[in-house]
């Protein structure tokens, strides 16, 4: 194994800063090029566990709109995230929702929310 | 909407006009009219659902529609904030007279003591680049499609290649992966991605999307919906080079291939526009050429982040707000801001120096480059100097000039990039 370098995007924000991963057997041991400490805990996650945010839109009936659109409240496994995708496509919620409001609760049972994004009012 | 006389007039209630609302209500501003065109307000952030937005103006990370309900929060229930929508400006004159029609009042004419524009911007069309070939359907720009799959309910296809790496192109490469479609090649004619990194680890890598950086369409296929499309690589003048094409399956193609500030009102009032932000040219008020007229957000310059159009029709929204009570400084002299070097554009063209203000410069290079030294002279005084570890077409730089290298200052500023020597 030994010491092997990695070069990671970050994506935490627009700046997109180039990490160098340094990885000792295969496990994080130093990490450079973030310019804020959010780019230094993201190649730690992203080798060990990489998360991705969900958003998407889900029916809403009786709605101002025909879809609302959902966030995830937190990350998600990036490898469950089309899983989520298209479980979120079966769902249809009832108007008027207030932004931050829960539209499906432990989706999938990875322990996370999905709320909405923004207020949708009935149809008038 | 019984008045016709305001302090304030909005046009356009995207996240520009709703941050200009604000901005001039702090400052004391009575009577603040908005109009905006689309059923509600919000702008284009309604129909951009995926989160990044807000860490800078808000610090908090938002998605496009939780962006707008913050801005339109700060404005809702002031009554000094006057919101019209599905309401059409038509024309705005000399006068500051505003001409707009709605379906509740019919046409209608008001005038202000200040103007401020925030039409934003649109998207090149498939005109704009004129691919040869038939005319069948399944051809949208990538923000139509994605207004039909996030505000509308419909899929416009199920087989997707994307013509532009710009970030609206990024995102709908994931949007539609997600909607259970399969996007089969992301083609860019620029030997680089014109959309943020992040957005190509996100949606083009996370999803093993094939990306061909140089490359371009040559040939639409199908007559009444698209079955596919000739790709092929270019050379250095972004001419295809014949011999390299190939065909990609596909029933949808996405043109993603850059955004105009939306400037019709502008030109037809008579402002002064620069050549290569399309928008009007603006001082550091964003106060266009005419007196009283202000502009901001992606009518004035196409910005990458909302944060940066907030921040920039904040500045508008007071300064108007100032002018319009009659509180704006007087005694100013103007000097001009020229980009050269490698930076292709500037804002604000020019300044107008007073009592003295900390200024801040938004700036787009012509090129990718590694390590470069930005600088502000005026004439032969050095105002500002740094280096940038990177410095992209795609990304706005900002550059805050303070107060006191400001002042005195009246030879014509040039802003500068130029690379590093090794």
């Amino acid at each position: 194994m030994g010491i092997e370098m990695k070069q990671l995007n970050c994506i935490n924000c627009p700046l997109g800063c180039l990490l160098m991963v340094e990885l000792t057997d295969g496990k994080v041991t130093k990490v450079t090029g973030n310019t804020c400490p959010r780019g230094e805990s993201y190649a730690y996650q992203e080798m060990t566990d990489p998360q991705r945010m969900l958003t998407s839109t889900i029916h809403i009936e009786g709605g101002a709109l025909p879809l609302l659109p959902v966030v995830s409240q937190k990350t998600l496994p990036k490898d469950r995230i089309l899983d989520c995708a298209a479980a979120l496509r079966g769902i249809t919620v009832t108007a008027p929702v207030k932004a931050g409001d829960v539209v499906v609760t432990n989706i999938l049972g990875l322990g996370i929310d999905i709320l909405a994004s923004r207020d949708m009012d009935k149809r008038q | 909407m019984d008045e016709q006389w305001y302090d304030i007039i909005i046009v356009g209630g995207g996240p520009a006009g709703l941050s200009a609302a604000y901005s001039a209500w702090m400052q004391g501003a009575k009577k603040i009219l908005v109009l905006e065109r689309d059923r509600e307000v919000g702008g284009i952030l309604q129909q951009c659902i995926h989160n990044g937005f807000g860490l800078h103006h808000f610090k908090e990370e938002l998605t496009g529609p939780g962006y707008a309900q913050r801005c339109y929060d700060l404005v809702k229930d002031k009554k000094e904030i006057e919101i019209l929508v599905d309401t059409m400006v038509l024309n705005i004159n000399n006068d500051k007279i505003v001409t707009a029609v709605s379906p509740k009042y019919g046409l209608i004419k008001i005038q202000g003591k200040t103007v401020i524009l925030t039409m934003g911007c649109r998207e090149r069309t498939r005109g704009a680049i004129r691919i040869p070939g038939y005319r069948p359907a399944g051809v949208f720009t990538a923000g139509a499609a994605q207004r039909m799959v996030n505000m509308e309910g419909y899929l416009p296809g199920k087989k997707i290649v994307i013509l532009g790496s710009g970030d609206i192109g990024l995102i709908m490469a994931r949007r539609m992966s997600l909607e259970g479609c399969k996007v089969q090649a992301v083609l860019e004619i620029c030997p680089f991605s014109n959309g943020l990194t992040r957005n190509m680890v996100q949606c083009v890598y996370d999803y093993d999307i094939p990306l061909y950086l140089s490359h371009t369409i040559t040939a639409i296929h199908g007559k009444d919906r698209v079955t596919g499309i000739t790709a092929a690589k270019v050379d250095e003048h972004m001419k295809p080079i014949s011999g390299t094409e190939f065909e990609i399956d596909c029933d949808t193609l996405l043109l993603s291939v850059g955004l105009i500030p939306e400037n019709e009102l502008s030109r037809e009032l008579g402002l002064t526009m620069h050549p290569l932000t399309n928008g009007p040219i603006v001082d550091q008020h964003r106060e266009t050429s005419i007196e009283g007229v202000f502009a901001a957000g992606n009518v004035v310059h196409v910005h990458d982040l909302v944060d940066f159009v907030s921040e920039e029709a904040e500045i508008a929204g007071k300064y108007a707000a100032l002018k319009a009570m009659g509180k704006m400084e007087g005694n100013v002299t103007d000097v001009r801001v020229e980009a050269i070097d490698e930076v292709r554009t500037c804002v604000p063209q020019h300044i107008r120096i007073g009592k003295g203000e900390t200024i801040r410069l938004f700036m787009r290079v012509r090129k990718p480059m590694k390590r470069v030294r930005l600088t502000v002279k005026s004439g032969v005084n050095m105002l500002f100097s740094k280096v940038l570890p990177v410095a992209k077409p795609s990304e706005m730089i900002a550059a805050d000039i303070p107060a006191a290298k400001v002042n005195g200052h009246y030879t014509d500023w040039t802003v500068s990039v130029k690379e590093e020597e090794a």
